[in-house]
């Protein structure tokens, strides 16, 4: 790991102030993710600013009747609030889905939304990967794609974003609120926050240098059937090979959103107009423009079948 | 602000001495020599661990892991894959379960950590211990206290009412069921594949609070 110069504000002001007068610095929440990247040397950051200690860890309830999330909620104790179970809960599903229980009391929901991908070639520094070292090529493309995108990638890159919860977040509308020093607070919807590889993979977000998250805001709730159902090659502990996220009403309505297949939690609403006629034809919608390769073609039968198992259930609660 | 700027120190003020001589050798060598000089400042933390309140000085590079085993010398905590991917580095900071590896320490002063070596000993055993040895819930027992301290970790969380990924209803307060047990502890591998004398061990805890 490199040196670095280690910050520990108080306060979101001092925090957002020191990176704005420090360059490259990275905020440090859970760790879980920044951390490794940092003993592998992936990310070099000069600085850290320790954001344990400034607060932003309520879940609290919104006029509009929604929720405001701060952004240092760690994944257990949001999958666990009953708002969330009650009114939310493909929410705590999705949660409850990913990483370990050691890893959600750490990972927190700002960071879990900042995490990168788990592609291996970004991972090993022996590969070309054009997020890591920008112009240096992808080994994914030709390599072994299996868990790569399906949708959403680019001739430079084909990773997945991991996240499961992002899918949820996507999923009810999200929308995260972030501070930049000397700036007023900003509103972005989760749909906008990460942005698509296309020829910068190393851009992975639309947000600013210095600019911190400081909560998530879910819309009051839809109400309807949740389900995320999370297809992965182990029982637990795994990474998506294809997650669905669904809100499903008596009328046939409702909405979905995919996880595992796209650099970024995959839903079209022109797709879920689809819904009333199956599977095949919203997944027609919202797979236009696929690109599979060969290892990974798999995903959008598998991502028909997932979806059809859901709109096949009558009631209850799937999983 | 309880900021910690290591320009401040004494030792730093001498190492920032030695940038700007080295500095009027070549600007790499001086890299390198800033490199190792950022490297030395040390932060101070106080960790509080099995009890006990531990100050240290540490490079804010060092992992909670590494200042558990390498500065305190409770070698308890494994490393086993130093990445978060195995659990045998499993401790408990303020009463719940984490990597130790994925996490520094300087993140953690003024906090509470237990480890194996304050949960039980030879002589005076944790009952999850006892269970372990009456179940052979292990064989070559390297995963050990990363698996105990995250299943005590875990059996308070089901007694908090977290749910898990198999919990069938959101509503209900989960139960140690051997299903809940085994998702719950995905986190902790072990290569010898002691599961299921491990969730037995696990289970007759459960069953003796519950």
């Amino acid at each position: 790991m490199r040196p670095f110069r280690y910050h520990r504000p108080d306060t979101v002001q001092e925090a957002v102030e020191i990176a704005a007068g420090t360059p490259g610095a990275r905020f440090v929440a859970g760790g879980t993710n920044l951390l490794d990247l940092m003993k592998l040397e992936i990310e070099t950051p000069p600085a850290l600013i320790d954001i344990n200690r400034i607060g932003l860890d309520q879940i609290a309830e919104t006029p509009e009747g929604g929720l405001r999330i701060g952004a240092l909620v760690r994944n257990s104790d949001l999958a666990a609030d009953a708002r969330v179970r009650e009114h939310y809960p493909v929410l705590s599903r999705a949660l409850l889905a990913g990483a370990s229980g050691q890893l959600r009391n750490r990972a927190t929901t700002a960071g879990n939304l900042l995490q990168r991908t788990r592609c291996p070639y970004f991972y090993d520094p022996a590969q070309s990967c054009n997020k890591r070292v920008p112009g240096s090529g992808c080994a994914a493309i030709g390599g072994f794609a299996r868990g790569h995108a399906v949708v959403g990638a680019s001739e430079d890159c084909i990773a997945t974003h991991p996240s499961d919860m992002a899918v949820a977040l996507r999923l009810l509308d999200a929308v995260v609120e972030t501070v930049r020093a000397g700036e007023r607070r900003r509103v972005v919807k989760v749909a906008d926050l990460h942005r698509l590889p296309r020829d910068r993979p190393d851009l992975e977000t639309i947000l600013e240098p210095g600019e911190l998250i400081i909560a998530v805001v879910l819309p009051p709730p839809t109400g309807g059937r949740q389900v995320y159902v999370k297809v992965r090659d182990r029982a637990s502990y795994a990474f998506a090979l294809v997650a669905v996220a669904a809100v499903l009403h008596r009328d046939g309505g409702g909405r979905f959103a995919l996880g595992g297949v796209a650099p970024k939690p995959w839903r079209d609403e022109a797709a879920e107009a689809e819904l009333r006629r199956g599977a095949g034809p919203a997944l027609a919608v919202l797979f236009g423009g696929a690109r599979p390769r060969h290892d990974n073609a798999f995903k959008l039968a598998l991502a028909e079948r997932v979806l059809a198992s859901i709109l096949s259930q009558p009631s209850g609660v799937g999983r | 602000m309880s900021s910690i700027d290591p320009t401040l120190s004494r030792r730093d003020m001498m190492k920032a001495g030695m940038v700007a001589a080295a500095a009027s050798v070549s600007p790499a060598d001086a890299a390198a020599v800033e490199r190792a000089a950022t490297a030395a400042a040390a932060v101070p933390a106080t960790l509080v661990v099995n009890g006990e309140s531990r100050a240290l000085e540490l490079d804010p590079r060092t992992s909670l892991l590494d200042a558990l085993r390498e500065h305190l010398h409770l070698y308890g905590s494994k490393k086993g894959c130093d990445h978060g991917q195995c659990g045998a580095c499993t401790v408990l900071v303020e009463g719940r379960r984490i990597n130790a590896c994925l996490t520094l320490a300087v993140m953690h002063d003024g906090q509470r950590v237990i480890t194996i070596e304050g949960i039980g000993e030879p002589g005076r055993l944790h009952p999850l211990q006892a269970a372990f040895i009456r179940r052979d819930g292990f064989q070559c027992g390297y995963c050990t206290p990363g698996q105990i301290c995250s299943a005590l970790g875990m059996l308070d969380e089901i007694r908090q009412g977290f749910p898990s990924h198999v919990t069938a209803d959101l509503s209900v307060g989960p139960e140690a069921t051997d299903l809940e047990i085994r998702e719950r502890m995905s986190g902790n591998l072990c290569r010898c594949g002691a599961y299921p004398n491990i969730v037995e061990a696990i289970g007759d805890l459960a069953e003796v609070r519950s």
